[in-house]
């Protein structure tokens, strides 16, 4: 948790970043932002996942709608947090020739989109019954 | 050949790619905020939601204008500068933002 508030507070210093070790290939810096942008690509699809249980499963009850799109959009802000929580990660990796940092975060994430998809389905065809 | 007329040439494309990452992006960002305002217009356009929508709008334009930004930066030279702390801290705002907004047009 202090490592993260560390690094909150670097995300608004780039000169920091820039002091230690030496820059990288630009082309690896490229790629780490590619992954970033990826990653911020996948939250906002979990965003637009949210938005759209919420308008194109009218006939759900109010509770379910609602507790699936939050649950959606929660994990959207914790995807987009974490890339770029990450992108910082592997670009000082990177900088001090270090290996690059693992995550648990993937699976994570799939277990959590897993979940909510099983739950959509089963939502949806006991809402079809009731 | 053409690897001597342009040496500085990537052959791997790499700003190129990070270019139309960027675009897959905004164009992600994009459908969100669609999404937005069409959640923020259906069930009662009330003056609340009306301005949570417009927010949504405003947020879609800072992610364009950081992306913009890149875009231009990557194109300036052939030797791209990395990513500044301060541009993906502010791409990943808007997206928090927007799940913000979200939250309370879905509420």
């Amino acid at each position: 948790m202090i490592e993260l508030v560390r690094n909150v507070r670097l995300w608004f210093a780039p000169q920091r970043i820039r002091a230690e070790g030496v820059t990288p290939d630009y082309r690896f810096s490229l790629a780490n932002e590619r992954t970033f942008l990826a990653w911020l690509r996948t939250a906002l699809a979990l965003i637009g996942g949210g938005f759209a249980v919420d308008q194109f499963l009218p006939d759900l009850s109010r509770g379910w709608r609602v507790g699936l799109a939050l649950a959606l959009l929660a994990a959207g802000v914790l995807c987009s947090l974490r890339a770029v929580n990450h992108w910082m990660r592997c670009e000082r990796a990177m900088r001090r020739g270090e290996d690059l940092p693992v995550s648990r975060f993937p699976a994570l994430l799939s277990l959590v989109v897993a979940v909510v998809a099983v739950a959509m389905v089963v939502v949806v065809l006991v809402g079809w019954e009731g | 050949m053409s690897a001597v007329a342009a040496p500085e040439r990537d052959p791997g494309l790499q700003p190129e790619r990070t270019r139309l990452a960027w675009r897959r992006t905004t164009l992600s960002g994009t459908v969100a905020a669609v999404l937005a305002v069409r959640t923020a217009l259906h069930g009662g356009a009330s003056a609340t939601r009306l301005v949570v929508g417009a927010l949504c709008c405003a947020l879609w334009l800072g992610f364009l204008l950081v992306a913009h930004r890149r875009i231009h930066a990557l194109a300036a030279t052939d030797r791209p500068t990395a990513l500044t702390p301060r541009y993906a801290a502010a791409a990943a705002l808007c997206t928090v933002a927007l799940a913000a907004c979200a939250s309370a047009l879905v509420l």
